[in-house]
Order: C-alpha cells, then sequence, then structure tokens
C-alpha cells in the first residue's frame, strides 16, 4: 500500500455526495480517466446510500466509514462500513432488482451497479452489528510521458 | 453540486429537465416535485430530459420507475432524452428502455407524442 485515507461522516444522506467525491479526488492523484471516475464514484455513492437507507435506516445518528487505499499497481481499495442492522442474506440482498427499501421506489440495482463497476465486491455482515462493502478496482495502466 | 428541476409544459406534455445529481439525497426531492407537478398541471405525458445531469447512481432508476408507473396509471406515456453514455448504462442496467422509448432530441420526443396523439384521434373516430 502507498496512499491510505479514512473518512469518517454522519449517516446523513447529504453526505452521500461529499463521500463519493472525497474519494475521486483521494485517487485523482493516480490520474484516472473520466471513466473510471465516474465508475469509482457511482460506486461509492451506491455503498454509502446502502449504508445510509439500509444499515441505519434513515436515521441521521449512525457513523459511515470509508477507507481508501491504492498500491504501486494501479490497484484502489475501497471499504465502506456501517455498524447498523446487518444483512440477513447477503446472496439475496445482492440480486438484481431486490429491495427492501419499497417506500423508497428503490430499484433494487446498488449492488448490481457496484459488480458492474469494479472489479471484485465483498460483503461482509452480521445481524445487529453491521456491514462492510470492500470493492477493489484496478486503473488500467497510465500513460508513460 | 446544486441540484434542481426546471419545468416546461408544451400542449399536454410536462417536460421535466433535470439539473445537477440525481443521487438518493436528492431523488427523495425530484420524486415528490416531478409529482406535485404533474398533478398541479394535470399533465398527461412526461419527457424526462437528462442532458444537465452530472451525476446519477441507481437511485435514479426509482425516480424513473416511479413516475413511469404515475403516469401509465393515467393513460400517458413517457419517454427519455438526453443521456450520457454513463446515465443510459444504469438505466439499461434495469432494462427501462425495455419499456420507455429513448428519443435522440427533445424535437424528436415531441413529435413522437403528436403522432401518438394523431394515431389516438383516428382511432377515435373510427368508432
Amino acid at each position: 500500500m502507498i496512499n491510505k485515507i479514512k473518512v469518517e461522516f454522519l449517516s446523513l444522506s447529504v453526505n452521500e455526495s461529499f463521500a463519493r467525491t472525497a474519494v475521486a479526488g483521494f485517487f485523482s492523484e493516480l490520474d484516472p480517466t473520466i471513466e473510471e471516475i465516474a465508475e469509482i464514484k457511482t460506486s461509492v455513492s451506491e455503498a454509502v446510500s446502502n449504508a445510509i437507507i439500509h444499515g441505519y435506516k434513515n436515521q441521521p445518528t449512525g457513523i459511515v466509514t470509508v477507507e481508501c487505499s491504492y498500491d504501486e499497481n494501479r490497484k484502489l481499495v475501497i471499504s465502506v462500513a456501517d455498524n447498523g442492522v446487518g444483512i440477513e442474506n447477503i446472496e439475496k440482498a445482492r440480486e438484481p432488482l431486490f429491495t427492501t427499501g419499497s417506500s423508497e421506489e428503490r430499484a433494487g440495482m446498488g449492488f448490481t451497479v457496484m459488480e458492474s463497476f469494479t472489479d471484485h465486491v465483498e460483503v461482509t455482515s452480521k445481524l445487529g452489528e453491521g456491514t462492510r462493502v470492500l470493492m477493489i478496482k484496478r486503473l488500467d495502466a497510465g500513460y508513460e510521458l | 453540486m446544486q441540484t434542481y428541476l426546471d419545468f416546461q409544459m408544451k400542449d399536454d406534455v410536462l417536460i421535466v429537465n433535470i439539473v445537477g445529481d440525481l443521487d438518493h439525497h436528492q431523488a427523495t426531492q425530484a420524486r415528490e416535485e416531478i409529482d406535485r407537478t404533474i398533478e398541479a398541471f394535470k399533465s398527461k405525458n412526461l419527457i424526462l430530459d437528462f442532458s444537465k445531469v452530472e451525476f446519477m447512481d441507481s437511485s435514479g432508476i426509482g425516480v424513473v420507475m416511479g413516475r413511469y408507473n404515475k403516469v401509465k396509471e393515467k393513460g400517458g406515456e413517457i419517454l427519455i432524452i438526453g443521456c450520457s453514455k454513463y446515465v443510459k448504462l444504469i438505466l439499461e442496467m434495469a432494462g427501462i428502455f425495455t419499456i420507455i422509448r429513448y428519443c435522440e432530441s427533445l424535437n424528436e420526443a415531441l413529435e413522437k407524442f403528436q403522432a401518438m396523439e394523431e394515431q389516438r384521434e383516428v382511432s377515435g373516430n373510427d368508432k
């Protein structure tokens, strides 16, 4: 690992845009392409929204922790963690179109988006303790000038 | 990023221009504002213009699906215009374009609505 950040913030939906902007800013050092930045921002936004909506049931008193790192091989690791209710059935939660947030017109596509925009998504969760989403993405090799 | 909606009414078509970010935080507001405007103008048909959307995650899918159901209930139609590659990709993941038509421009969308209206009148006269 050659660089790392850790950001903590309250589970307020207004912080979703802060989280994705902060993460994109951290990785901008590696000169990712516009596409890669869009993919990173969208994936972070999905994970943070999930933590707020599902983990903390929209209660604004939880803490969401986002940790990011990258190494010399341009491998990015993004972890989004909450201490919320946890996921009962992770496999089910990852299925496209599955959602428990029916009253909010949720599409149930969060994990599908994360999976298509990163190389690897790992979910660990314990009921009553919280959830952690770990995403790994390798950036294209940069141009040597 | 300041997010807001710009509304325009052309005949019985409500055009919604979404400006800024469409994430979970903004989606709640956008949803309510669009629904309120549909009610206020009694608009049957809806055009969702994404050309000024800077960022969108899967929350946008919910906004589109919800408006689709609402407009369909009243016998109207909904068309989508102005998607960037990314917005399109996210909407495609949920299969939005299998139920909602995408148009390349506002004019094309308005013409489509006009054609639908004319067709409705013709079939209405037949009865």
